[in-house]
């Protein structure tokens, strides 16, 4: 972990509300994620983990509190401008283009980088025949990262599933995001998946100074990988710190043990 | 031989824009899960759009080369559906995201009266020709090959090689282009599209601007034969059947599947006709389409729906 340097606040999450009718899922949420560094948000089952991802990435729009990226607010903003901003997402359930190859999943990534015109692309004239041949060179680097090269046209609903899992991160990381947003990256996965899981995000932090926001379930993984952690508990935050600092906070202790009555 | 090999001919000929219509169908859901019920009505809409311009445009400015008129003509309409797709998007589909099948399927059957009707008060409501200059006169082939030869339409054999050029560069956009790697993306997950900023609203607009082109084009094909009526737009009952057999989300399928039923209605009238009383053009499709629905309900190459319980 040496070689990784924290820095400056990228992601401010300040004061996130958000209701879904009565139901409170996330009531006055506050962390910051720095540049460069790996955050993981645990909690228990219907915590509030994938909303508060979901808020981020422009799925939800929290009723409170504002997201901001580098100083930019975005908390009303949908999927698609926060993916201009330069935040990309995988997702817990498998959401891959299955019918189409690995190579064709992973070009759509590139999409937000095209700048030819349909009409050029109909023609392949010039300009949009280089940048396809950019784009291909950038997405061969990653299925070379990724360690997918065999798979290159395989149809992905035909791959096994901790495949998919890494074109999805693959996909991803096309975007050549600012920040990360990965939802139970090792979830089904066996022991050996995970490792492997493991490996591609602390490269993908370390080669390409990604900042990375997780979430994870498997709390072995989280505390070796994750620089700073956020518990949430019930939709509120009950513990933020070091993983150390978190395996030792009581509260975080009776959420995930329950308390002695 | 001759009169087999001429009906399956005749067959293969009226399957071809049996297929261009059930493309339409096959596009739009594959992009967003919309039976879009409006179909027929836009290949009426659209064939009564080229059908008034080509008239019009000599008259308004005087030029009178047929082929310079019906290219603006052509032009215009295709510029009228892309506007057309627009407004569908913009006013109605756009408010509808996330909501049923069935919402969205009563609001094509909306779309469907408001184009039938505005259609008509456009652009009038008689029977109009339209004349691209296609060959009226019949041909014979294959007069070495056996004695006779084939008497084919030789208007039919333009119009199957112009809606086989149609669907191949239909194919390449979508195999070939980046907007169409983005179309296909939007086709199996929307949430994952948008989280990689594709935009959906774009796209819808570009698919209904297809799924418009092909109207056009099947509504001139149809039109330059039988001439540009109300009755067009019940063409697409019979592109229904076309998409059960070939399945509703394959390019292929409606393609071959219209192949299929024009040339099965074609032979059926004449080799089971005579024993059952004729008419089985009519009625053919449908009970071919019937069968399917019992024995493979997806479609000839339809995606299987496997439910997890």
């Amino acid at each position: 972990m040496a070689a990784r340097q924290a820095g400056d606040v990228i992601l401010d999450v300040r004061n996130i509300s958000l209701r879904f009718g009565g139901v409170k899922a996330l009531s006055d949420i506050t962390f910051d994620v720095r540049e460069h560094e790996i955050r993981a948000i645990i909690g228990p089952n219907g915590a509030g983990k994938s909303s508060m991802l979901n808020c981020i990435n422009g799925v939800y729009q929290p009723q409170e509190g504002s997201i901001s990226l580098r100083g930019k607010t975005f908390s009303k903003m949908n999927s698609h401008q926060v993916a201009e901003m330069g935040v990309a997402r995988t997702f817990q359930n498998l959401a891959l283009f299955k019918g189409m190859s690995v190579l064709d999943n992973i070009m759509t990534g590139r999409n937000l980088k095209m700048k030819t015109n349909i009409f050029q692309q109909a023609l392949r004239w010039g300009a949009a025949e280089r940048e396809e041949t950019a784009h291909r060179r950038v997405v061969e680097g990653i299925i070379d990262f990724l360690e997918i090269q065999a798979y290159r046209k395989t149809p992905v609903g035909k791959m096994p599933y901790g495949l998919q899992k890494r074109v999805d991160l693959g996909r991803a990381l096309a975007m050549e995001p600012q920040v990360l947003l990965l939802d139970e990256p090792m979830a089904g996965m066996n022991v050996e998946e995970k490792q492997d899981m493991s490996r591609f995000i602390l490269d993908v932090n370390d080669e390409f100074g990604t900042t990375i926001v997780l979430i994870e379930h498997d709390m072995g993984v989280v505390m070796d990988i994750s620089d700073r952690v956020v518990v949430l508990d019930y939709g509120r935050k009950i513990g933020d710190g070091s993983p150390d600092e978190v395996r030792n906070n009581p509260d975080v202790i009776s959420a995930y043990l329950g308390t002695v009555h | 031989m001759g009169p087999f090999l001429e009906t399956l001919f005749g067959g293969l000929m009226v399957g071809m824009l049996y297929s261009l219509i059930a493309l339409g169908f096959v596009l739009i859901y594959k992009a967003s899960g919309v039976f879009n019920f409006a179909q027929g009505a836009m290949v009426l809409f659209a064939a009564l759009a080229m059908a008034r311009f080509a008239e019009w445009i000599p008259k308004l400015t005087g030029l009178n080369n047929k082929f310079i008129d019906n290219t603006i003509a052509f032009m215009l309409a295709v510029l009228v559906m892309i506007v057309l797709a627009w407004l569908i998007q913009k006013l109605v589909l756009g408010k509808l995201v996330n909501q049923e099948g069935i919402t969205l399927l009563m609001a094509t059957l909306g779309i469907t009266y408001f184009l039938e009707g505005s259609g008509q008060a456009l652009f009038g409501n008689d029977i109009y020709k339209i004349d691209i200059g296609m060959p009226k006169d019949p041909v014979f082939i294959f007069e070495k090959t056996f004695e006779g030869g084939l008497l084919i339409n030789k208007e039919d054999l333009y119009a199957a090689v112009i809606a086989a050029v149609l669907v191949a560069l239909l194919a390449l956009f979508f195999q070939k282009t980046a907007t169409g790697r983005a179309l296909r993306a939007v086709a199996d997950d929307h949430q994952a599209a948008q989280s990689i900023g594709i935009p959906l609203d774009r796209i819808w607009v570009i698919v209904w601007s297809v799924a418009g082109i092909v109207a056009l084009v099947a509504g001139v094909i149809w039109g330059s034969k039988l001439g540009v009526q109300f009755s067009l737009s019940l063409v697409a009952l019979k592109a229904l059947p076309v998409v059960i057999l070939g399945g509703l989300t394959s390019i292929p399928g409606a393609i071959i599947g219209g192949l299929i039923i024009g040339v099965g209605e074609k032979l059926s009238e004449i080799y089971l006709g005579p024993h059952l009383g004729g008419g089985i053009e009519i009625w053919f499709a449908y009970v071919l389409a019937l069968a399917f629905l019992l024995v493979r309900p997806q479609g000839l190459f339809g995606e299987k729906i496997i439910d997890r319980v």
